[in-house]
């Protein structure tokens, strides 16, 4: 039991839980206007499109991958599927069309990856512009608003008071935990960013699965598209610029590595939201906003710090200093 | 009639320019250790490769139990109970044990999510054949020591049941007492289970201690088997290398003469390290140091060349005082350091043979004009190909595709490029072959030939024994004695290396 509570500890999601908390208590005493249901719900909503494509992100950053082109897939989709909408195509026609484009386009991307065996940053980052640039081609960079009322119903109704991109993102990443860390299909992954080779034969069909990872960020890129878009009630062509980094940061906050083989969505969920919490703390103590990307970077270049220090101690490469110089007794 | 698990017969396969195996055949009894040695590029891997069903053999048959089998993926060779245990660990460290054993094969429920409790009760009884039963299932592997990792890569292997189990190399990374456990593991899996084993090695102690039998491979052509009870080591490697090894370790010859003191090392300490370590090394000399893993050689190795401070005492070259703290100071006074892990901290294995010989002394090569000039790089690489005997095709070759002797080789070179005085080589022929060890050797006497002073640090009893001129022993961070190379046997070696005092602390 003992061992169990130290393994817990251990835990990455732990680690960032304890600072989620502790934020949190830090704040309701700092702001009466931090602890309301209004805040609490406003900071949700605002990290709910991004929480969406972590999901996604994460299954692909375990399997070694790396995705920059989900912003670009999200404005593009959003804007395909408006001009569907525009044209008068049936709302469930066109946001599946939506949905199709962008894991057509995560199915390029894997492609490229898994058999023509393309760094995945460089390939996506083609992507980024690639998909950007066609946003602006079809909309002539326009932004596309008079979506059919009953579309953006999708993304503005409300169950309970709590609006419907949060419910979505946290039924997505319920679901995406458990997947990932109980499905022997997604347990794959790890395996695939783990050791590869070994993946190989462990009778995993690597290529298979890596191609699907990309699907399903271009999938989920989509979706979170398509909420976004509903919910704003028409497609911006900048829309989603520079999400890719903040999902990147947040699922290596949450525990995952660039190497892969490590990660899960829950951690992933906590990195975005302690970014959503730091930044909603900053606006309500009065900080310029201008201080957000900085801040941003900072707590991923700490976090990845503090991983870093952790494994040096672990090979024994670190020695961190006791307080009190040891007895001698210990050393019998 | 013999009980034959496993036959190969026949087996070919080349890849484009070399015909890796040539007309194999093997026979493996069930509940042996069946050995199965060669120099690198012999076949041994090719083969494990085919067994395992990783390459597809080109021609010949294989029989599991008397009868024929196609096998085309390692899904299909596991199935029919032969199952691999490699050398480069294939663990994913960030999983836990239990997932790591049941790679892709963990048990599930009714709707395909995994069903932790019965995975970790199988996994628990898997450690239990290993007496490691007190390990939990859901330790990260990471966290593992790395014997204990390669037990989790064993278990893996057995969690199929297999008939065959083959270990490529499986000691290269594990202390003696490691190995010790491993045997007794072996043992009692071909004991107890029945379980045959085709056990890959270059250390051929070891064959002896733990195999049946034994089968040489040269040239992708099986030269002979036999019992291991009826032969001797001569005879394996009178097999392997296929010629008569003589002054395999390249004796001294009468008209060399050691000269002056070169360097010397005054009572030098490091923390837990080593203590008080007092030494000289001659030009042309090659000075041994002996000692259990641990005992502090390479420590001391890494700190005359200062990869790692020194807190006290002092270091002198040809009597005057040295201060070096920076591997760069070392090279620029003339001390080379041929390190023991060669793929990390020797070599640029992704570039080619010319480039890693002039890496340490690219100046050379410009002829006081800025620019390096191709054609003395191209002289001077091929030069070092011809006198150092490295085999590969041609100086811009990729160091990746050559064998580890290989690689070894153009390792020494690039060392002798800084024209050093002192060189210091830690175990120089870890994972080398016979035949490449001995040239190696005579690299290494003809460096001393030319006046160097050479600290050799090496585990491997025989060559200090062959090649040192002097040997010191170390114990638990101290030099607990000094014996010319001529006076030296393994027993004295041994005694000192051991220790009468209880060291504390050490192994």
């Amino acid at each position: 039991m003992k061992e169990w509570i130290a393994r817990v500890a251990r835990q990455r999601e732990f680690m960032i839980f304890v600072i989620v908390v502790v934020v949190t208590v830090v704040m309701t005493f700092a702001s009466p206007h931090f602890l309301t249901t209004g805040n609490i719900l406003a900071l949700l909503l605002g990290l709910s499109i991004e929480a969406i494509v972590v999901v996604a992100m994460t299954n692909l950053m375990v399997s070694g991958g790396f995705d920059m082109s989900v912003g670009s897939v999200l404005a593009f989709t959003s804007a395909a599927t408006a001009t569907f909408l525009r044209m008068g195509m049936p709302i469930a026609v066109a946001v599946l069309i939506g949905l199709a484009i962008g894991a057509t386009i995560g199915l390029i991307n894997g492609f490229f990856v898994a058999k023509v065996g393309l760094n995945p940053f460089v390939t996506t980052l083609s992507g980024l512009s690639i998909y950007r640039g066609l946003t602006l081609i079809i909309t002539g960079g326009q932004n596309l608003a008079g979506l059919p009322l009953a579309f953006r119903a999708i993304g503005q109704t409300r169950f309970f008071g709590v609006q419907t991109p949060i419910i979505i993102a946290l039924l997505l990443i319920l679901i995406g935990e458990i997947l990932l860390r109980n499905s022997r299909f997604f347990r794959q992954v790890y395996y695939i960013g783990g050791n590869e080779k070994a993946a190989r034969l462990s009778g995993i069909r690597v290529d298979r699965m890596k191609m699907l990872s990309y699907v399903l960020t271009g999938l989920f890129a989509a979706m979170a598209g398509v909420v976004m878009t509903s919910r704003l009630g028409a497609a911006s062509v900048t829309a989603g610029t520079g999400m890719e980094l903040r999902v990147i940061t947040a699922v290596i906050i949450g525990g995952a590595s660039l190497q892969g083989g490590e990660g899960s969505v829950l951690g992933s969920f906590l990195g975005i939201l302690l970014m959503g919490l730091i930044l909603n703390a900053m606006n309500l103590l009065g900080v310029s906003v201008y201080w957000q990307t900085f801040v941003v970077g900072a707590t991923l270049l700490t976090a990845v710090v503090i991983d870093q220090l952790g494994k040096l101690r672990n090979e024994g490469k670190l020695v961190i200093p006791r307080l009190r110089p040891r007895k001698a007794t210990d050393q019998g | 009639m013999t009980d034959i698990i496993l036959e190969a017969r026949g087996i070919v396969k080349t890849f484009p320019g070399v015909r890796a195996l040539d007309g194999v055949d093997l026979k493996v009894q069930r509940g042996e250790v069946h050995a199965l040695v060669g120099e690198n590029g012999a076949g041994k891997s090719t083969l494990m490769l085919v067994l395992g069903a990783i390459h597809k053999p080109d021609e010949g048959e294989i029989f599991v139990e008397g009868r024929p089998v196609s096998v085309s993926s390692p899904h299909d060779a596991n199935e029919q109970g032969i199952s691999i245990v490699f050398q480069e660990l294939s663990l994913v460290p960030s999983l836990s044990i239990a997932e790591n054993v049941f790679a892709n094969r963990q048990p599930v429920n009714m709707i395909n999510m995994l069903d932790r409790r019965t995975l970790h009760r199988q996994t628990r009884e898997m450690l239990r054949l290993f007496d490691l039963d007190r390990l939990d299932p859901a330790t990260l592997v990471k966290d593992l020591s790395i014997s204990n990792q390669q037990v989790v890569e064993i278990l893996k292997a057995m969690s199929i049941n297999p008939k065959v189990l083959i270990l490529d190399e499986p000691t290269s990374s594990l202390t003696e007492s490691e190995v010790e456990q491993l045997f007794i593991n072996i043992r009692k899996l071909k004991e107890e289970k029945g379980i045959s084993f085709i056990y890959i090695s270059h250390h051929l102690p070891e064959i002896f201690r733990i195999a049946d039998s034994v089968t040489v491979l040269r040239d992708g052509k099986k030269v002979c088997d036999a019992d291991v009870k009826g032969i001797d080591e001569e005879f394996l490697i009178t097999n392997m290398v296929g010629r008569k090894i003589e002054n395999m370790y390249g004796h001294r010859e009468e008209t060399d003469t050691v000269g002056d003191v070169l360097f010397e090392a005054r009572g030098i300490s490091r923390g837990d390290d080593f203590r008080d370590v007092s030494f000289s090394v001659r030009s042309g000399e090659i000075v041994g140091f002996s000692g259990l893993v641990g005992a502090g050689r390479t420590e001391v190795g890494r700190a005359i060349f200062g990869a790692e401070p020194i807190d006290a005492g002092e270091l002198l070259m040809e009597g005057k005082p040295l201060s070096i703290r920076k591997p760069e100071e070392a090279i620029a006074r003339g001390i080379g350091y041929l390190s023991e892990d060669r793929k990390s901290q020797g070599l640029f294995l992704d570039f080619s043979i010319k480039a890693n010989l002039i890496a340490n002394h690219l100046q050379d090569f410009c002829g006081g004009t800025p620019f390096m000039q191709s054609r003395k790089v191209n002289d001077y690489s091929r030069g070092c190909v011809r006198d150092y005997r490295i085999i590969s095709r041609n100086i811009d070759q990729q160091l990746k595709f050559l064998s580890g002797g290989n690689q070894q080789k153009v390792l020494v070179g690039t060392w002798f490029g800084i024209k050093p005085r002192l060189l210091i080589v830690d175990e120089p022929t870890r994972g080398v072959d016979v035949g490449a060890k001995s040239e190696i050797y005579m690299l290494l006497r003809r460096l001393a030939r030319n006046g160097v002073g050479i600290i050799m640090i090496s585990s491997d009893l025989m060559e200090i024994l062959g090649v040192s001129d002097r040997i010191m022993v170390m114990q638990a961070g101290r030099v607990v004695g000094e014996i010319s190379g001529r006076d030296a046997t393994e027993e004295r070696v041994i005694a000192m290396a051991a220790g009468t005092v209880n060291g504390g602390g050490e192994a």
